[in-house]
């Protein structure tokens, strides 16, 4: 692709990366300013994410000292071990996502595309964590044959239920923790047991959500690599990305301790 | 300030005003709504504003009209009398469904109003327009982002508009669990609501987002923060509201639409939730936002006074400081909407606060009327809209002292005192305000002059409609009439029909104006570059603005508001009511 220099009216030079052909706004002094006015944008940006979660925050501070009893039990039921897991995968994704823009600020292409791509697996993962082991169990009862939590419940398995030919077996009594009207539950022992639920579902289904709007900055960005977008003199989108990406792990630190190892 | 205009015709792509068609009709339809030209996308703005302005009137005119007579059962023959709105949907209305219709009314008109005209109205249009204008630069700062927030706005408002045609919500413009909570859901036009009211959230941060990286980065050379013109300075003030506030209404609208879609009980009692929650994150958000309201309009009334009144703005340091003085003090005084739900200290902590909000706001009306004293004041239509504004936002803040006082509060809350109160300081501050912003700026937007004469007599009938309207609710609030009542005892009659020939008065004031405005269009005299002589940025681009404002890349020399010492670009001395020998000319030292 040609295009032409705005400034000086000459036909860009082709054999150059389009990131090295880049061209700031014409409202922008220089591309330098540019970059600094996204990230200030971004940022206010961020800041109003972090007010978003800040009324779930809020919702659980309040309930948990009108309810603590419903708190306590609530979150005794949550298994500190998918949640400590998946801590773990945005931790480690963090930390590729970081490795990622270094690596396009200095011009190593391929390991930051290849470090976004493990963000976006890690993303996926933690997704797939959440789905699979947390709310497919709660929800309908069903747990995946291989999940560890299994093992827990054995006496109460009913093999008449099992689904996808073994891969999904049905534990009596367990599901049901479904939020607002869908939760049939019989077992809890404090009335304000759907609370707890609803706040858990409300939070982390927020929170899942932002995963997934990351991840799609993440692919966007990887697929925009390739065609030489980012590169040591341009990339903004890389950064911004890894900005978002980095809320979405804050917010996971936080609702991690609030919801499964405060008793 | 830049000694560069209406000299730079020779430059390439500065032919041709803004407004000038691309070519055929499709293709300039084509261009204004792909276009991120932050001129076009603030007069879509605008237009977009005073659709809905014109919708939310509608509603309020609807109101009025059913309180002209109360509701009354007649004790010998159990008819109906009075239900003047439900009589045009029922052939004989029962009381349920009359009490129905004038609920959806007025949640009409208040929710239509409040999220959909006066929190964008100036910002977004008169904002968009001149904020990078006044800061001398070609853009916003992200001018796809301040596409997509029209966009938004414009579906916001679809859902809004899509809720009332599926029957309307009557839960008040609040939207209040439980009302939320509990009443008719058909078709989802409930949820449609509050949907309409989550998605206009967005449109308001992309636009405070843009206008706050803007002022820091694009300034023009030469222009410090102490240099901006005052509008800016308020938009600024009112964007990080705008940024801060908004996504608590996002997370409160959403968790509501959770409730309402699977009962999640975060805000139902009988689930173990907690209503008065709602009202604490609602009033979170929405507190603030009254300031993301009026501090556009008081920017707009710091330029206006001084450039029709030719003289340097009294206090700058201190107008500019207290718009962030209001932007600061804004959070933290949410409690006095619900002193009635909460702990006596609560209450009284928060009222402490309230008075905090008066320092700031008292320091700008002051230093207002500071700048008319000894000004040479020309009585142009902004400059009676500006004088207006001083009138009645003066009586609206003063009457804010008896709500915020708890003493007096237990007595007026929830009556009319409140509904004439948040009036005057809404609509009699910022409609009046934007009334007055519309004149003054209608040249440069428009290239056409509008008939002064015309429009100073519109001025007239809608001040008088005004105060006709909410002078009244002053009485009939401290009197003991609640609000969102439809009937009344008939002590209330007169007052009531007099309020309501006041509301029509004020419906004709704004329809004169609109004639004014279509003649203008029209038929207006072509406006010169600087029909007021004003000394910002914005004058010294051509009336309308090219393209990308200006011929050649402005640098700022003088204050804004400099008018003792320098002649107003487009301006010759001897038209210039100041003595020659104090003057230079723009641009020199």
């Amino acid at each position: 692709m040609t295009t032409i220099d705005h400034k000086t009216g000459q036909l860009d030079d082709a054999s150059k990366p389009l990131w090295a052909r880049y061209r700031p706004g014409h409202h922008w002094k220089n591309a330098a300013e540019e970059f600094d006015g996204c990230k200030l944008g971004f940022w206010l940006f961020l800041a109003t994410e972090v007010l978003l979660f800040a009324g779930i925050f809020v919702a659980y501070a309040i309930f948990r000292a009108k309810y603590p009893a419903a708190w306590v039990e609530g979150s005794s039921q949550l298994d500190w071990k998918i949640g400590g897991l998946n801590t773990v995968v945005l931790l480690v994704s963090s930390f590729t996502m970081a490795y990622s823009i270094y690596c396009f600020q200095t011009d190593k292409i391929k390991k930051g595309q290849q470090m976004l791509l493990a963000t976006f697996v890690m993303g996926g993962m933690f997704l797939v964590l959440k789905l699979c082991l947390e709310y497919m169990p709660k929800m309908t009862g069903y747990f995946l044959a291989f999940d560890p939590a299994l093992s827990h419940y054995t006496d109460l398995i009913v093999h008449d239920h099992a689904k996808l030919g073994g891969l999904l077996q049905y534990v009596e009594g367990y599901g049901g923790k479904a939020p607002g009207k869908y939760f049939t539950h019989g077992f809890a022992s404090d009335v304000n047991i759907p609370l707890w639920w609803s706040v858990y579902y409300s939070g982390t289904a927020i929170h899942a959500l932002h995963v997934v709007i990351g991840m799609t900055m993440i692919a966007r960005t990887y697929f925009r690599s390739f065609k030489g977008h980012y590169g040591s003199g341009h990339y903004t989108f890389v950064e911004m990305t890894g900005l978002y990406w980095h809320l979405v792990d804050l917010v996971w630190i936080f609702l991690f301790p609030l919801l499964y190892l405060i008793h | 300030m830049a000694s560069a205009h209406a000299q730079g015709h020779s430059h390439d792509h500065a032919h041709g005003s803004y407004l000038t068609p691309k070519g055929g009709f499709w293709t300039t339809v084509l261009d204004w709504a792909t276009t991120v030209d932050h001129k076009k996308i603030g007069m879509m703005y605008l237009v977009a504003i005073l659709f809905m302005f014109f919708l939310g009137g509608l509603a309020a005119l609807a109101v009025r009209t059913e309180l002209f007579q109360p509701v009354r059962v007649d004790a010998q023959t159990g008819a109906i009398t009075g239900q003047l709105l439900a009589n045009w949907f029922y052939a004989e209305p029962t009381m349920a469904q009359g009490n129905d219709v004038y609920n959806i009314a007025f949640t009409l008109h208040g929710a239509i109003m409040v999220f959909m005209v006066i929190v964008p109205s100036i910002p977004a249009s008169l904002g968009n327009f001149l904020l990078p204008i006044m800061l001398g630069t070609k853009d916003v700062a992200f001018p796809r982002l301040n596409l997509l927030s029209w966009y938004i706005y414009v579906i916001g408002s679809m859902f809004a508009v899509g809720a009332i045609l599926l029957g309307g919500v009557d839960t008040g413009w609040t939207f209040y669990t439980p009302y939320s909570t509990s009443t008719g859901n058909e078709f989802g036009k409930l949820t449609l609501m509050v949907m309409a009211a989550f998605i206009l959230g967005f449109s308001s941060i992309l636009t405070g987002l843009n206008f706050i990286v803007t002022v820091h980065k694009l300034r023009a050379p030469g222009m410090g923060w102490f240099d901006m013109p005052l509008f800016v300075w308020a938009v600024y003030s009112s964007a990080i509201i705008q940024v801060l506030a908004t996504p608590v209404i996002g997370i409160t609208l959403l968790l509501l639409v959770f409730e309402r879609t699977f009962n999640v009980g975060i805000f139902d009692p009988s689930l173990g939730g907690d209503p008065v929650l709602y009202q604490h994150f609602f009033w979170f958000y929405s507190h603030p936002v009254v300031y993301v309201m009026i501090l556009p309009g008081m920017g707009i009334i710091s330029d206006v006074l001084a450039v029709h009144s030719h003289k340097k703005i009294f206090g700058y340091r201190a107008i500019a400081y207290s718009s962030l003085g209001i932007a600061a003090v804004s959070f933290i005084v949410w409690g006095h909407h619900m002193f009635t739900s909460m702990s006596e200290l609560a209450s009284a902590v928060f009222s402490g606060l309230t008075f905090l909000v008066a320092i700031p706001t008292a320091v700008k009306v002051f230093n207002w009327i500071s700048t008319l004293y000894k000004g040479s004041i020309a009585f142009t239509t902004p400059m009676v809209y500006a004088l207006i504004f001083l009138f009645l936002f003066s009586i609206g803040g003063l009457t804010g002292l008896p709500l915020g006082t708890l003493s007096t509060d237990l007595h007026l809350h929830d009556s009319y005192f409140v509904v004439a109160h948040f009036h005057y300081v809404m609509m009699g501050g910022t409609i009046m305000a934007l009334m007055a912003g519309l004149h003054h700026w209608w040249p440069k937007f428009f290239g056409r002059m509008y008939n002064e004469n015309a429009a100073l007599f519109c001025a007239l009938i809608v001040f008088v409609g005004f105060n006709l309207t909410f002078f009244t609710q002053f009485y009939l609030g401290s009197q003991g009439m609640p609000r969102r009542y439809a009937s009344y005892i008939d002590e209330f009659t007169s007052l009531h029909q007099i309020s309501t020939y006041g509301s029509y008065l004020l419906g004709l004031g704004f329809l004169g104006h609109l004639f004014v405005f279509l003649h203008s269009l029209a038929a207006g005299r072509v406006a010169p570059q600087n029909p007021w002589g004003g000394l910002t940025l914005e004058w010294v681009a051509a009336s309308p603005p090219v393209e990308h404002n200006f011929d050649h890349d402005p640098v700022v020399k003088h204050g804004p508001y400099d008018f003792e010492t320098t002649v107003p670009p487009g301006w010759t001395p001897d038209e210039y009511p100041i003595p020659a020998e104090n003057l230079r000319t723009a641009g020199s030292h």
